[in-house]
Order: C-alpha cells, then sequence, then structure tokens
C-alpha cells in the first residue's frame, strides 16, 4: 500500500468541444479548446514547475514559476494563463526559463524559514519539491534581509494552524475559499512585501472570522503554512485509501491518509464524483468520536434497565439475546419482536438486518431511521415517478438555469453540495449564475450570501408547502406555461386533465393562499414564472418537506411541478431529495421498510417474496411490518416486547420522546447496537457494541444513488464489524448466515434486485463508484434517470389538496416552532459532539424574533422555558431575525436539550414520518433547566453504570 | 383527553384521497390501509367497526369497510422462520 496522490493538472478542465493540436517539447498533443498549456504539457507527461496554480482553481498567474517559450512569440509567458492554440509550438526547459525560474525560487526561499527537517509538511511540500525541481543550490541574497519570519501562528481553529511565516501569499486558500468552498472568508490584506493572508477583518483570528473550517485552504496551501495539526502531531501518512464518508447524503470521497493503523488526516479525494475534492467540517475533521473514550468496546447485558451494565464475553451477550427473543416470541406471538436499522450503516449492515428479521424472526417487522425523514420522498416519488430516488447527479447542478430550494438548507446540511450549488449560482465570467428560489420559513444562509442572493425568498409560514407548491402550479397552469409537448409525450393525460383542472380553480391562486402561507401573491407569481421559463429548472429539497403531516402530499406537489414544466429526464433539472444520513437512500433500497423487500418491490407481491424465500429457504410473511411509531404503540399496549435497534438513538431523535419512553420502558428486550451508550440505551438491556465506518468494508448509496465503496482501514476497535454482529445474533437465533465478507452480500443483493443486477465490488473498484439502476439496460449506472420514460411508464400527476396540520397555534401556544441542523454539528450529535466541532456548537439555541422576545422580555442568551402540547423544556434565546416573527427554531444536536419532548405525535398521513416541522409553542423566561431535564440527567447517569466483567479465574 | 390515534391516522388518510376522482376514493384509502398498515392495526380497525364504534371516521373510511383486507391467520400459520425450519 502507498499514498494514493491525484494528478495535478494545474488549472481545470476545459469543457469545449473542438479540439487543437499542438506541440509541447516535441510532443505532439491533442486537448480541448482553452485548456491552459500547463494542462496540455502535463495531459503530454510533462510537469511544469509551478506554485500558485492548481486545477482546482482558476489560473492566477502571479508565481512567475511556469513562464514557458512559444515559438513566434515574445517573452515568456507563464503557462497557466496562456491558453492553447492550433500548431503552438512551446518549450518548457531552456536556459532562459531555467534561469528565471531559479531567480524565483531564489527569491522566495530568501523568506522562508529553512526548517524543512522539523517542518510538519517535510516530504509533503511544493515548495520544497520547487526547490528541486528547479536546481536551487544557493540564495545569493543571504537571510538577513527584511523578511516575514518570527510571525506569531494563529492556532485558534482546532484542526488546522496557520503559520504566516511559511506563507508566499500565493493565494491559493484565498481562492479555495471563494471558488470552491464559496466563503469568501480570506483575503490578502496589505500591498507589496507587506500582503499577508488574513481571515476576516485584522481584529479576526481563524475561528472568530467567517472560515466554516471546510479545509479547502489547507489543502490548496502548497507549503506547511495551512497545516493539519494532526499531520503536527504525528506526522506525514505512508498509506491511504479511499473510502466514503459517514456523516451526510452527499456521500464524499475521501482518502483515509493513515500511519499503520492510525488515521492522521482525511482528505476529500479529487476523483469522487459526488464531491470532487471538497469536503466540509466534519467530513474533513471530525473524526474523533471513531477513538473517543466513550466508545463501549465490550458487549453488556443486564436484567432490566434499573441495573447497572454487566461486561460479558460476545458467546453471553449473543445467547442472552437469542434467549430471550425466543421467549418473547414463544409467550407473545411471532410479531412480538422487530428491528430497526440504521441508515448510517453500510447497504450490506442493513440488508442483514431486514434478512434478520424477515427471515429469522419470521415477520416484517423491520423499519430504518429513514422512517423519520425521508419515507415521504419514497411514498411521493414512487406514485408520481415509479421509484423512489432523486432524478439526478450532482454534477448536474452546473447545468441549471434556475434553482429552486425548498424545505433544505444545504450550506448547513449538505455543506459540500452546498458548495457546488453556490459555485453554479455564482456563475463566472460570461456564463451568469444560475437564479435562485428559496421557499423557507427561515433566512437560511443561501437567501443571501457572499455574491449570491436569491431572486425570491418565499418565507411561508411552517406548515404550508402544499398551499404554496399549488399555487405555484396555479400560475404555471392558468398563465399558459405548462410545457404541453412534454406532458403529453410522457405523462398519464387523464389524471394531468383533472390535475390541471384542480390547480387552476380560483381557491389556489396565490391571492387566495397568501392568507394561508403569508406569502405576497406577487412574489409567488413571479417565481412560478421564473421556475416555468426560466430555462433548466431543478428542485432540491429536504426535510422541510418531508417532516410535515403533509409531506408526502408536497412531494408529490414537487414531482407534478417537474412534470408539468418538463424539467425531468436530462441534466440540469430534475427533482433531488436532500438525504439526511449517508446511507438514508441505501436503506430504503435495501428493503429497510416494513412494507417492501429490496428494490422497493411489496411484501404482497408473490413473485418478489417467492424469489426471497427460495434463496433464504423459508415462508415470509405476506403482511407489511409495523413502523417504527406504530412499534411504540404496540409496545405501550403490550403486543411488542422487543426490538434489536441499531445504529439509531430513537429516543433522542423520535418525536413525543414521553411516548417514545414509554415504549422502551414496556419491552423485555432492548438490544442496542451502537458505538456509544447513547440515550435509547437507557432503556436498553443488552449492549452490542458498534463498529465506526472507518473499521469496516461495504458500500453506502448517497442521494444521488451513487453506490460507493466504504473501504476498512483499521481493525475494529470492538473486535468485529457491524455486520458480523448482526450475523452472529443471527446465528444465535439458529438462522443459517456464514458469510465471509461484504462482498458476498452484495452478490446476494445483486441477485435478488433487479436495479442492483450488475453491482459487483469489482466494478465499483473499477469505475469508483455507478449510480443505480446498474443492470443489463444500464450496465454502468444511471446519472439522470426517467430519460426516455418514467420508472412507472408515464409520469402520474396526483392532486394535492392542502389540509391545515391539527398543531395549530392558539392563544396558549402562539407561536410555531420548527428544527433544524447546524454545519458543525451532526444529527443527534452523538459523533460530532465527541469532537473539537464543540467549539463552534456547544449547545442547541432557540432562534427568536426580537419582536416575539420582546414582548416575553426575552434577552438574548437568556434561558427560556420552551413548552408545547406535549411536554416542555429550556433552553438558551438566541435573537435574530432570520425567523420570522411568530416562529422559532432550533437544532436537536444536543440531548439535553430534550428538543423531542416538545415535538408531538403527529405524522404524514401516508408513511407516520413525524412532524418535527411544526409544533405550536409559548415561550417564557427560565431560571434554567426544567425538572424532567434534571431527572433525565439523573436517569442517564445512573442507567449508564458499568460494572466490569469479574476477571477469568 | 387522549385522541383515538388509529382513527386519527385513518382520517388522515381519508383526507387526501378526498380530492382523487369519484369511485377512486374509498378504493384509495383501503388500498393504503392495505399496503402500508400491520395487521394488528387492521384488527384494530375491524374491532372498532365490527363494534359500531365508528363516530368520528371519516366516511370514507366507512365507506372503504368491504375493501380493507381482514388479517386472517394469526402470524404463525403464515410464516417460517429460519429457528422452525431447523427445528423441525
Amino acid at each position: 500500500m502507498s499514498l494514493i496522490h491525484e494528478i495535478d493538472y494545474g488549472t481545470p478542465a476545459s469543457k469545449a468541444e473542438k479540439d487543437v493540436t499542438l506541440s509541447i517539447d516535441g510532443r505532439a498533443v491533442t486537448v480541448p479548446e482553452g485548456t491552459s498549456l500547463m494542462r496540455a504539457a502535463m495531459e503530454a507527461g510533462v510537469q511544469v514547475p509551478k506554485l500558485c496554480a492548481t486545477d482546482m482553481m482558476d489560473a492566477f498567474g502571479s508565481c512567475r514559476l511556469c513562464v514557458v517559450e512559444v515559438e513566434g512569440r515574445n517573452g515568456t509567458p507563464a503557462s497557466c494563463t496562456t491558453p492553447v492554440a492550433e500548431g503552438m509550438k512551446v518549450s518548457t526547459q531552456t536556459d532562459r526559463l531555467k534561469a528565471i525560474r531559479k531567480g524565483v525560487m531564489e527569491l522566495y526561499i530568501s523568506d522562508h524559514p529553512l526548517d524543512c527537517l522539523t517542518c510538519a509538511a517535510n516530504g509533503d511540500c511544493e515548495l520544497q519539491d520547487m526547490a528541486g525541481a528547479v536546481g536551487l543550490r544557493e540564495v545569493r541574497y543571504g537571510y538577513d534581509g527584511e523578511n516575514h519570519l518570527g510571525k506569531a501562528k494563529d492556532v485558534s481553529n482546532p484542526y488546522f494552524q496557520f503559520d504566516p511565516s511559511k506563507c508566499i501569499v500565493c493565494s491559493r486558500c484565498v481562492r479555495a475559499c471563494n471558488e470552491v468552498q464559496g466563503t469568501f472568508a480570506l483575503t490578502v490584506s496589505g500591498r507589496g512585501f507587506d500582503s499577508i493572508i488574513s481571515a476576516g477583518t485584522q481584529f479576526d483570528d481563524f475561528l472568530s472570522s467567517e472560515c466554516v473550517s471546510c479545509g479547502a485552504c489547507v489543502q490548496a496551501c502548497p507549503t506547511a503554512t495551512l497545516e493539519e495539526k494532526s499531520v503536527i502531531a504525528i506526522g506525514t501518512p505512508e498509506h491511504s485509501l479511499v473510502t466514503t464518508c459517514a456523516y451526510c447524503g452527499v456521500g464524499c470521497s475521501f482518502k483515509a491518509e493513515m500511519r499503520g493503523e492510525e488515521l492522521v488526516r482525511m482528505v476529500p479525494y479529487k476523483d469522487g464524483k459526488a464531491n470532487r475534492g471538497h469536503s466540509c467540517v466534519k467530513g474533513r475533521f471530525a473524526l474523533g468520536y471513531a477513538t473517543h473514550k466513550d466508545r463501549i468496546l465490550n458487549p453488556m447485558i443486564r436484567d432490566h434497565y434499573s441495573q447497572p451494565w454487566k461486561e460479558v464475553s460476545w458467546d453471553e451477550a449473543l445467547s442472552f439475546a437469542a434467549g430471550k427473543i425466543k421467549d418473547i416470541q414463544a409467550k407473545y406471538g411471532r410479531g412480538a419482536v422487530g428491528g430497526i436499522s440504521s441508515s448510517r450503516c453500510t447497504n450490506e449492515e442493513v440488508f442483514l438486518v431486514q434478512k434478520l428479521v424477515r427471515a429469522g424472526f419470521g415477520n416484517n417487522n423491520i423499519d430504518t431511521c429513514a422512517r423519520v425523514c425521508h419515507s415521504p420522498t419514497g411514498y411521493g416519488l414512487n406514485s408520481t415517478f415509479g421509484t423512489s430516488a432523486g432524478t439526478q447527479d450532482f454534477d448536474s447542478v452546473e447545468h441549471s438555469d434556475v434553482i429552486l430550494v425548498i424545505g433544505a438548507n444545504p450550506t448547513d446540511g449538505h455543506p459540500v453540495f452546498g458548495s457546488r450549488m453556490k459555485k453554479r449560482l455564482r456563475g463566472k465570467p460570461g456564463q451568469p449564475g444560475a437564479k435562485l428560489i428559496v421557499i423557507d420559513p427561515r433566512r437560511i444562509d443561501l437567501v443571501k450570501t457572499p455574491h449570491i442572493k436569491a431572486d425570491h425568498h418565499l418565507a411561508l409560514k411552517p406548515g404550508t408547502n402544499v398551499a404554496m407548491l399549488t399555487a405555484l402550479a396555479h400560475v404555471i397552469v392558468t398563465e399558459g406555461l405548462i410545457d404541453e409537448r412534454f406532458v403529453r409525450e410522457r405523462c398519464e393525460l387523464d389524471e394531468f386533465q383533472e390535475w390541471a383542472a384542480f390547480v387552476a380553480e380560483e381557491r389556489h391562486s396565490p391571492e387566495a393562499t397568501a392568507a394561508i402561507t403569508g406569502v405576497p401573491a406577487d412574489e409567488v407569481r413571479n417565481a412560478a414564472r421564473l421556475y416555468a421559463t426560466g430555462g433548466n429548472a431543478a428542485i432540491y429539497y429536504g426535510l422541510g418537506v418531508t417532516e410535515h403531516s403533509q409531506g408526502s402530499t408536497a412531494v408529490i406537489g414537487i414531482a407534478n411541478l417537474a412534470m408539468a414544466t418538463g424539467n425531468i429526464g436530462r441534466e440540469g433539472v430534475g427533482v433531488n431529495p436532500l438525504r439526511g444520513q449517508n446511507n438514508v437512500q441505501g436503506s430504503c433500497d435495501m428493503g429497510s421498510f416494513p412494507h417492501e423487500l429490496p428494490g422497493y418491490r411489496h411484501i404482497s407481491i408473490d413473485a418478489v417474496r417467492e424469489s426471497f424465500e427460495e434463496l433464504w429457504g423459508v415462508k415470509l410473511d405476506n403482511e407489511p411490518g409495523l413502523r417504527i411509531p406504530n412499534m411504540f404503540d404496540a409496545a405501550v399496549e403490550g403486543t411488542f416486547k422487543g426490538l434489536y435497534c441499531q445504529g439509531e438513538d430513537i429516543l433522542q431523535s423520535d418525536p413525543d420522546t414521553k411516548h417514545v419512553s414509554a415504549g422502551l420502558e414496556a419491552l423485555e428486550l432492548l438490544i442496542v447496537h451502537d458505538l456509544f451508550l447513547n440515550e435509547t440505551a437507557n432503556y436498553a438491556n443488552v449492549f452490542l457494541p458498534g463498529s465506526s465506518f472507518l473499521e469496516k468494508n461495504g458500500t453506502f448509496t448517497n442521494a444521488e444513488r451513487r453506490i460507493n465503496r466504504v473501504r476498512k482501514v483499521m481493525s475494529p476497535k470492538n473486535g468485529y464489524e457491524d455486520w458480523q454482529v448482526t450475523q452472529m445474533l443471527a446465528q444465535a437465533i439458529g438462522m443459517d448466515m456464514t458469510y465471509a465478507d461484504p462482498s458476498e452480500i452484495m452478490a446476494e443483493i445483486a441477485a435478488t434486485t433487479p436495479s442492483f443486477a450488475n453491482v459487483t465490488y469489482d466494478l465499483l473498484d473499477e469505475k469508483g463508484s455507478v449510480q443505480w439502476p446498474c443492470n443489463e439496460t444500464h450496465p454502468e449506472g444511471s446519472p439522470v434517470m426517467h430519460v426516455g420514460e418514467f420508472m412507472r411508464g408515464r409520469g402520474k400527476f396526483i392532486v394535492t389538496e392542502y389540509v391545515a396540520t391539527d398543531e395549530r397555534t392558539g392563544p396558549r401556544f402562539p407561536l410555531l416552532l420548527t428544527t433544524g441542523r447546524i454545519l458543525s454539528q451532526y444529527n443527534v450529535g452523538a459523533q460530532t459532539r465527541r469532537t473539537e466541532n464543540v467549539v463552534w456548537h456547544d449547545q442547541d439555541l432557540l432562534e427568536i424574533h426580537p419582536h416575539d422576545a420582546e414582548q416575553r422580555g426575552v434577552r438574548n442568551g437568556d434561558w427560556v422555558k420552551l413548552q408545547s402540547r406535549a411536554g416542555e423544556t429550556s433552553i438558551k434565546a438566541k435573537i435574530t431575525d432570520r425567523v420570522a416573527p411568530g416562529v422559532v427554531y432550533t437544532t436537536f444536536h444536543h440531548p439535553m436539550t430534550q428538543a423531542n419532548v416538545i415535538t408531538t405525535d403527529f405524522s404524514d398521513w401516508a408513511t407516520n414520518c413525524p412532524e418535527y416541522k411544526v409544533t405550536a409553542v409559548q415561550i417564557s423566561p427560565s431560571n434554567g433547566p426544567t425538572e424532567w431535564q434534571e431527572d433525565y440527567r439523573e436517569l442517564t447517569m445512573e442507567s449508564r453504570r458499568i460494572v466490569p466483567s469479574e476477571a477469568a479465574e | 383527553m387522549e385522541r383515538d390515534k388509529l382513527v386519527y391516522m385513518a382520517n388522515q388518510i381519508a383526507k387526501f384521497f378526498e380530492s382523487s376522482p369519484e369511485g377512486a376514493r374509498s378504493q384509495g384509502v383501503a388500498d393504503h390501509i392495505n399496503k402500508f398498515w400491520e395487521p394488528r392495526m387492521r384488527t384494530q380497525l375491524f374491532e372498532r367497526f365490527d363494534e359500531g364504534r365508528t363516530e368520528g371516521m371519516h366516511p370514507l373510511v366507512i365507506e372503504a369497510q368491504p375493501e380493507i383486507r381482514r388479517p386472517a391467520a394469526p402470524l404463525e400459520a403464515r410464516t417460517t422462520s429460519q429457528q422452525d425450519a431447523s427445528a423441525s
């Protein structure tokens, strides 16, 4: 094994179609028009010395090292900024060029510390490489002149440091921040010799600046100026493997750079098709949880959750669990147990959990955390298009002219895709940026961020998405903006007619619905016109759409809009659910829902069931099983007694905590399979330690249906990969399950699931990744779906009547609470809270409008009591006009906040996806945490006691 | 007062299918319940139907009753598990 190095071509690839042939150092090379000489040389295998150029960013032309000579032209042009021309004859190495380069390097090095041997970047430094490349042997000027040495380091960021003494002011960091990340946090301050890289204003350091710690600057830096603290502490890595990030649904590819079994750093992989070499603070840096002292590495059991845990052997834990499963099934019936699989685990692992439940437990009580996020996407897109998946790849955004973002906050929730979207929104010289429509109750960053301003921000009231989407459709139909040809050729006409007549009704007009949505009619009309007529229009949506009592209806409404305007089936358009967790798409694909087998095929279809029955040698139940909320209901009723919960913290993440805890308390067996003693484990009596994504092999499927390899870079600290733990549990209950490697599980998936038929680890290794469907018809996968026809044949319009949620404001609860996430934290925070990311967000805050705060006598930073019909909690207030009057907002990353004590058990009509996004609340000043929070803290401490295993005699 | 969650859920489904074309409404409700409701949930729904406790039920739910599948055999009769298979 060795370190993986991608080729740096120096400047980005040209997208021109016309080719140009030229000669470089006597070699003929053919490249697209617009390619730089530097890139053309690299294509021909000639590396021109360079410092300020890198192919992640546009050419800058400042270091003067990459000069070349062109026959018939005067001077020595920079190869990075000079485009190729037909018949050009270029020399990259002449006496004149050698002298220039040596002179340039001599000047750089005269103002650079000569501590290479003790420098963290020793061996990984482009300045060092270039000094070697140009043959620099002496610095005639000496080192005593005016210089930049000895300047103070900025170590404020927890993950990297800035050492200005080593800076050569090539501006790569500034350009990476601008062009790749799009935050514009860095600048070159001062002029001439005084030029220095600065984060924010002169009073700022990196931490206090706008920097979002994505790491793009660190990666771009050619010297040790911006350096990972982990490299400073450990040293340079010696081998690397490409793997997939386990945070959000973007699914970035990273090189895990290792020294032995120690992770030195994660570096975004340039050939990763989801992220194209970019990263965010979580995937790049927030890995400390994997080795955190809180990780539980030994299996534990106890008879009742009120007792302390007892560490035991794997055998003992598994036979204890298996015995309880059998007892429960004997006593209460086969349907009294079930499982929940994790959208953070691999495809292979979730496939095994559903197999364990269906074939081993003999029922279909299998669900996954996608229940509480994107299950309405499953229902909505399946009903309209014929399958549950985003229609595009992420590259598609580069071809969009109009981007509509509804109920999503990509710059926080899906930061790497957010950056790619921002790049398209900014445009570039000669190519204006895409137009932007944001539909969100809150002023998310995208609405106004450097060089981007939404053309329309429809700040609707929480819970009125369907009214808004139908109003947009009303404008499109009544103003004649339908793409008639697309509808005629691709969609069911009867359904279209019914839908068109429905949305055209006056009661759906923007004027009529303004009272519901709170958005002025003009704004809605203009947004609808822009979406329908602005060219390629793409919709991106998130949990702000799905997590409502009408979540499924809203997804249908989105699909209707895309079909009506012909924005489906090619690059630049489409309907794109931004998935919350890394493998939400995959866990849904793998049959984690109780009503369907892998590949979205209903459990009642005999032929599908029989294909699995034949392979597994058992008869499967043809009835749908319990969904997560139904499991809690059945547990409270006493008909559901045992649960295997893999990698999900239902107690913290699911709504109406009191109902969830009542359900968990009523169980006789709760197996928690996780890295940590999470909140759910408070009620568990079996704990099976889990492995991190760094410790296992498998695949994740991201929001663009891309199947990416997860590669094991270190041995599981708990001893087993998660699929092995599930397999051992299966064996303990008597199942015949003996996979030796996850690739064998993938082979079973491919053999049983038509959309995965061609997927093998060999194919993934060869292609890097593929997007399903990947089968005989699409041997190398499908970047864009529904190209010639919809998966279901013709697209189906469905009428979307707005039904107001029953969770309404009134005199007692006059405000609407909505929830979301923040960049530095992830979901319930089990991982990110155990990293240094807490410097950015150490507690959840309640955002409240100044008007509402003043009425209640609440000041910034005050403790406030947040009350709903379901419960109450205390949290500190943050006063901001990001939220409209009448709306409050919080995140749910910290367990002590107990935001879900507040949320209710209302849920989506079709899928029971909880209505997290709308809760009627009241707010009042408070002295601190509520009694419930204090009690809960106590319970948690109690339930986490561990008695170590007795030493063997 | 605790609302009847099961009836509430059925009514939510009915409200969606209210706007379906005439003739497809109660069928839509029944199909949805058959497709997504676990048998013990449908059993509880039938207990309400059978005992005439249909007050508060959306008319479409009541209309859908003949098309909703009544859970037949207990789970044990419908399936095997690998345990049974290996035990026998």
